[in-house]
């Protein structure tokens, strides 16, 4: 015995992950400047949103007379977004700085490195979505009940996950910050081409069809339920399905990557 | 070579080098066309039925309502990106190397101005294009077009002034960058994406009084109904007010940057 101490493989992974963490924590405390864009974007938009196309609500085909109520899940998902592809930004700076490479040459597991990185963007999403439901509910937005505010949380650190996932994808894959505008645009693009703005019946025909096929319109309608209604596990399940199948997805892609990249 | 043709040799030389930078680089791009594009089509189709509620002005469709707002969005980024850009060239030291140089400083500026001029030019052209191949019609013709144009180029120049000001200022992109969600609230307190008789307060009175909404107005009318000489003096006042405003700042950011180096 060289009585070094010898931890189990899951109990080191596990300490890995949370440093990687940790880490993340740290760069929210020690560069604000950088995060508070993230954090605030979904707000402004949600207020923006709010404060532009609030009188959609007379059209007939609303289920809800608050548009704060029917908007605010999108912003919380919104901000999920752009928190999961600042994670992939941050390690396409990381690759560029060589920083991955030497997490590489340690001992921990790819798949570690990367439950770091998306467990980190799931954590920190949470506090744009708290931001923006606090405002939401100060102006006036429905309170969506325990079992309403747990499932929207839900769905915005998985949707964090997700997206963190592609982001990472896109970092291993071009290896440059440059993918910046392909993580945030992609991420963009599938949370807003669905019942976003209004219920399907309200959109035209091109975004009505591309909604109804697009997986995230059933996490927008399981965050949404609280908000303009009842909670059902007939509105909840579509949306845990939904994301169950991008995270085994993106994931797979991400881990590919991680596992392609050589040091 | 007379002074004023050397300098707007510079002038055009720092500006070409601008408008390269940002078509080489997609994180500079992406803000001035792929976003407000993916954003005009997926409120087109989100809020497009919008047209049908009372008190919205008679239009062909939100698109052509829209079109104003996407090319106002694409501008004030326009003049954000070549803020940062700006704030890059000084972190980098390549603006050092400029001051140093037999030319004037107002000519550095100048510079980037009209490389930011030439994108609004771009994204004008951009958007009018993704207008006549979804069918919208310019109510003001050629002579609306060329209005809206004009418009917008100057629009970005003027917003431009403003980032320059704060990267000469700052000296720092990510300090520049920061200044997004800003342009975001301006923007979405004017009548860019809604009638502002529709908008909810205090949306509604802020728009009223938001030099933005006078721009975006001015572009507007020429593709809705036609050229209106009283929205198009209100829109160039505006413009010429945020000019005024930029110039300011810059000279006094310009002076400073000139005392701490």
């Amino acid at each position: 015995m060289d009585g070094t101490l010898v931890l189990p493989a899951w109990r080191s992974n596990l300490a890995t992950i949370a440093a990687l963490i940790g880490r993340a924590k740290n760069e929210l405390i020690r560069v604000p400047g950088a995060a508070i864009p993230g954090v605030l974007a979904p707000t402004i938009f949600f207020l923006g949103l709010n404060g532009v196309f609030g009188a959609l609500t007379h059209l007939n085909g609303f289920d809800t007379g608050s548009y704060e109520s029917f908007i605010v899940p999108i912003s919380m998902l919104q901000g999920a977004g752009f928190t999961g592809a600042a994670a992939g930004v941050n390690l396409a700076r990381d690759i560029e700085a060589g920083w991955l490479d030497r997490l590489l040459v340690s001992p921990a597991p790819r798949w570690v490195l990367l439950a770091g990185t998306v467990l980190a963007a799931s954590a920190r999403a949470l506090i744009p979505a708290t931001l923006v439901l606090a405002v939401a509910l100060l102006l006036g937005a429905s309170f969506p009940g325990v079992d309403g505010l747990l499932i929207a949380y839900l769905m915005v650190a998985a949707m964090a996950a997700v997206a963190a996932c592609w982001g990472s994808y896109l970092a291993l894959r071009f290896k440059s910050q440059s993918a910046a505008p392909l993580m945030q645009a992609g991420m963009m693009a599938l949370i807003l081409t669905t019942t976003a703005y209004a219920p399907l019946a309200l959109l035209s025909g091109w975004l009505a069809k591309i909604a109804r096929v697009n997986p995230v319109t059933q996490v927008v309608e399981a965050a949404r339920q609280g908000f303009v209604g009842a909670v059902s596990w007939g509105e909840t399940w579509p949306g845990l399905l939904a994301l169950a199948g991008m995270l085994a997805l993106l994931g797979a892609l991400a881990l590919r990557e991680m596992r392609r990249t050589g040091v | 070579m007379s002074a004023i043709a050397l300098n707007a040799r510079v002038v055009r030389a720092l500006g070409m080098r601008s408008v390269r930078q940002t078509f080489r680089r997609p994180q500079l791009i992406a803000p001035i066309i792929v976003f407000p594009t993916l954003l005009l089509a997926i409120q087109t189709g989100g809020a497009g039925a919008a047209i049908e509620l009372p008190g919205f002005p008679p239009v062909q469709s939100f698109l052509q309502f829209m079109l104003a707002g996407a090319m106002m969005q694409s501008l004030m980024l326009a003049g954000n990106s070549g803020g940062i850009a700006l704030a890059v060239d000084i972190e980098m030291g390549f603006t050092d190397r400029l001051f140093s140089a037999p030319i004037p400083r107002f000519a550095i500026v100048l510079g980037r101005l009209a490389g930011t001029a030439a994108l609004g030019f771009f994204a004008s052209l951009w958007f009018l294009a993704i207008g006549l191949i979804f069918g919208v019609s310019i109510e003001g013709g050629v002579a609306g077009a060329l209005m809206a144009i004009v418009l917008v180029t100057a629009a970005a120049t003027a917003v431009g002034g403003i980032g320059a000001a704060f990267a000469l200022r700052t000296g720092s992109a990510s300090v520049v960058q920061g200044l997004f969600p800003l342009v975001l609230v301006v923007l979405f307190l004017s009548s860019a994406f809604f009638p502002q008789e529709l908008m909810i307060e205090p949306a509604k009175t802020i728009a009223q009084y938001n030099p933005l909404s006078f721009i975006v107005e001015g572009i507007r009318e020429p593709m809705i109904s036609g050229i209106d000489a009283s929205d198009t003096v209100d829109a160039v006042l505006a413009i010429l007010g945020i000019v005024v405003l930029g110039l300011v700042l810059s000279a006094r950011a310009l002076r400073h940057r000139l005392r701490v180096g």
